[in-house]
């Protein structure tokens, strides 16, 4: 005779720890193991140690005052009057006083044009012809001599406009020559290949400064006699032919993941090599490295800081300029090298969010 | 009626349509163009030096240099030539870039490291790094930082110190032990202890193919290499004497030192690329299948483990093409310190155009330097590739 077995339902289980919300992150974020909790006590412990120090002197002691007198007083820390002082001759350099609206002007007109060639609105036939209006009309505006605007030379350039202006036009030259060099690397022709490979190899083994070294002191050698360009333009030359060559290895790095048979299914449609690499190649090749040259921009921007040490005034030049020669504001060097700080971390975070968009974008074929 | 079989006209693989042709032609104009380029160049080179009564030619490197260099791994005075000037260049900048790559690599795995622990605060505080230091350009970092040595320290006269270590506007100066000829003991008994620390390691890894028992491959191999060397110390008659630094009156003395100069570029350097370093060791992990973290945790292998065994192992592979082009890029950013003053080749090469005139020969002993070094390191960091990378049959 079989016991029966009379099913009884064990008791239930007490609800589940929460898991969601702040105080469970933390539970499991910053005190997850007795390691965990060491490592939390003594992080938070310096940073609550250095950040009131930093947030004493930034904001809480800081005068506004732009008075040198008011910023050495005892028990003030920092002394931002010294942006108050001086915001347009670090912003704009060497740029005749009463006449900096035209690079304010001139320089909102680049950046919106850049930021309109980012959004999708605007990717149409008509973008062309706004560049090369928007260019026209950027330079007419900064060198003058036109329209009853008086002249303004060059070497006068300077501050955040120079680096702007800089960054733009070595970019949008840099990357037809890096399509041109990455698809030279990659061709069946030995002279060209090989010359393609000598100008990667040779740039990309120097520093930029060398570059900026020869634009600068061997370039007005290499002219006939009597000829001579302007230091702007041979600077523009140097940063657009470097980054051109890392650019160009970005692209390369794309071209050679793409999959032999596409270029075949080109041959085999009767597409000639420049239908082929424009119509298949490249489209899908740049999809896929779009985060490289997006790093390659962001690092133009940085590098054209550089320029300062052949004697041009960007951004970091003219904050040298503002407050080197100056015996009462010289001792604020700090303020000033924060707010530029500032300005180049605000454009290259914007760029580096960009890309993550931009990414997003191209990989939509991808998400089905 | 057999037809015979025609045979297909016999194609001419060359005319002047025909690909070959084509390819031979474009190549031709563009020998000729850059050929002609690069004649128009040295042409007009020659005949602007002519012109201006420019000398050309490296004769200049001997004469004497008649400038001071601040600081040099040997003795270097003006009356000393100019060669030996840019040697000093030469190893200023080495100096910099190998301490910096040496340094940077250990901080920049670290924080690459750190974005993956559990520690949430740990987490965030190595984003924030490496969004505020890649986003904020070299330059800019290495004036800042000499800014903060050269003018917010304390004057030499009251330099800031901690036992033998003094800090001010005059550099770092810290105690360096006494040479004497008893150290080459040490010396040698730490070069034997690295021959038998490296005969252990072989003899471990072989006893754990055979019987698969683990050993200790890192923590003994250097107890021999500190045993060796203590041993060398002793049979040398213990040299015990220090040059420990004193505050002078004007200036501190004795010791071993590092010029604000070095200091800036160094700091710049490393804190700058080891940003980069960092998202190069995240994207080198993130590229180890989950798999194997999992597999790792389901062995009940440690997190420390976990990363030390599994996952750095594979991920190496992937780091180590991306991190040479950061080991290049501090070497080259290293030309910057020319802008705060810190003798390097640049800086010297910078002096020596100024004082010859010889643009030609300056920049291209610059870039000769560079690409030498470049060349080398990408030809090490290759063979070490080729050396970690996945043996398949």
């Amino acid at each position: 005779m079989a016991d029966t077995i009379i099913f009884q339902s064990l008791p239930a289980r007490p609800a589940p720890i929460k898991t969601e919300g702040l105080i469970p992150w933390i539970r499991s974020n910053l005190f997850g193991s007795w390691q965990s909790s060491l490592t939390t006590v003594i992080v938070a412990g310096l940073l609550l140690y250095f950040l009131p120090q930093f947030f004493n002197w930034a904001v809480l002691t800081a005068t506004t005052n732009n008075n040198a007198d008011a910023c050495r007083a005892d028990g003030v820390g920092a002394c931002w009057g010294v942006i108050k002082e001086k915001y347009r001759l670090i912003l704009f350099g060497r740029y005749p006083f009463e006449e900096q609206w035209r690079p304010l002007v001139a320089t909102l007109l680049m950046v919106g044009l850049v930021v309109a060639s980012c959004t999708r609105v605007f990717w149409n036939k008509w973008l062309g012809v706004l560049w090369v209006v928007v260019l026209a009309g950027y330079f007419v505006l900064m060198s003058g001599g036109v329209m009853g605007l008086s002249k303004v030379t060059t070497d006068r350039w300077g501050g955040l406009p120079l680096t702007i202006m800089l960054t733009t036009i070595s970019l949008v030259l840099a990357f037809p020559l890096a399509l041109l060099v990455a698809l030279g690397r990659r061709s069946h022709l030995p002279a060209i290949r090989s010359f393609c490979t000598i100008y990667v190899e040779l740039i990309r083994g120097v520093p930029l400064i060398s570059v900026l070294f020869m634009a600068s002191f061997m370039f007005p050698l290499f002219m006939p006699q009597g000829v001579t360009i302007d230091v702007l333009i041979r600077v523009l030359a140097g940063i657009t032919l470097f980054a051109a060559a890392y650019m160009a290895e970005v692209i390369r790095g794309g071209l050679q993941a793409m999959p032999k048979g596409q270029s075949e299914a080109a041959a085999s449609l009767g597409l000639s090599y420049w239908q082929t690499q424009f119509k298949i190649i490249l489209p899908q090749a740049l999809a896929m490295v779009v985060p490289g040259i997006m790093n390659n921009f962001i690092s133009l921007f940085k590098d054209t800081s550089l320029v300062t040490i052949v004697s041009m005034y960007e951004l970091t030049g003219s904050l040298g300029l503002a407050l080197n020669s100056d015996a009462d504001w010289r001792p604020y060097k700090l303020e000033g090298y924060l707010f530029i700080t500032g300005i180049y971390f605000a454009f290259c975070f914007a760029m580096s969010r960009y890309s993550l968009w931009i990414e997003k974008q191209v990989n939509k074929s991808k998400l089905r | 009626m057999a037809v015979a079989p025609r045979t297909p006209p016999k194609k001419r693989d060359w005319s002047w349509r025909s690909q070959a042709f084509r390819g031979l032609l474009y190549q031709i104009i563009a020998v000729l163009l850059i050929g002609g380029a690069a004649w128009f160049l040295a042409h007009n080179t020659a005949e602007n030096m002519r012109i201006r009564g420019i000398q050309g030619g490296f004769d200049f490197l001997k004469s004497p240099a008649g400038f001071d260099i601040g600081e040099s791994l040997f003795h270097f005075d003006s009356n000393d030539p100019y060669w030996k000037a840019f040697a000093v260049g030469v190893s200023n900048t080495l100096r910099v870039a190998i301490i910096g790559i040496i340094l940077t690599t250990i901080l920049g795995t670290l924080i690459g490291v750190g974005r993956f622990s559990r520690n949430g605060l740990v987490r965030g505080l190595c984003q924030a790094y490496v969004e505020l230091f890649r986003n904020v350009p070299v330059l800019l970092q290495l004036l800042m930082w000499y800014l903060l040595f050269t003018e917010l320290l304390p004057e030499i006269a009251d330099a800031r110190h901690i036992g033998p270590f003094f800090l001010s506007k005059g550099g770092l100066s810290f105690p360096v032990p006494e040479w004497s000829s008893s150290h080459y003991f040490t010396m040698l008994g730490g070069l034997i202890g690295l021959g038998a620390a490296w005969w252990w390691r072989g003899r471990t890894q072989k006893r754990f193919e055979e019987t698969g028992q683990l050993g200790s491959m890192f923590l003994i191999p250097a107890a021999i290499i500190i045993a060796a060397a203590l041993a060398g110390w002793v049979a040398g008659g213990m040299p015990t004497t220090w040059i420990v630094p004193k505050k002078g009156e004007f200036a501190v003395e004795g010791g071993g030192s590092l010029t604000p100069e070095f200091m800036a570029v160094l700091m710049g350097l490393v804190l700058y690329t080891a940003a980069f370093v960092a998202e190069v060791v995240r994207s080198g992990i993130q590229s180890v299948a989950r798999g194997q973290s999992e597999a790792a945790q389901a062995l009940g292998l440690s997190r420390g483990q976990e990363m030390q065994k599994i996952l750095l192992p594979q991920a190496l592979r992937v780091i180590i093409p991306p991190m040479t082009n950061q080991y290049l890029n501090l070497t080259k950013n290293s030309s910057l310190a020319v802008a705060i003053g810190y003798p390097d080749v640049v800086s010297i090469s910078n002096t020596a155009l100024n004082q010859t005139g010889r643009a030609v020969e300056c920049i291209a002993i610059i870039m000769l330097v560079y690409l030498t070094t470049s060349l080398s390191t990408s030809f090490f960091m290759n063979w070490y590739n080729a050396k970690s990378a996945i043996r398949e049959r």
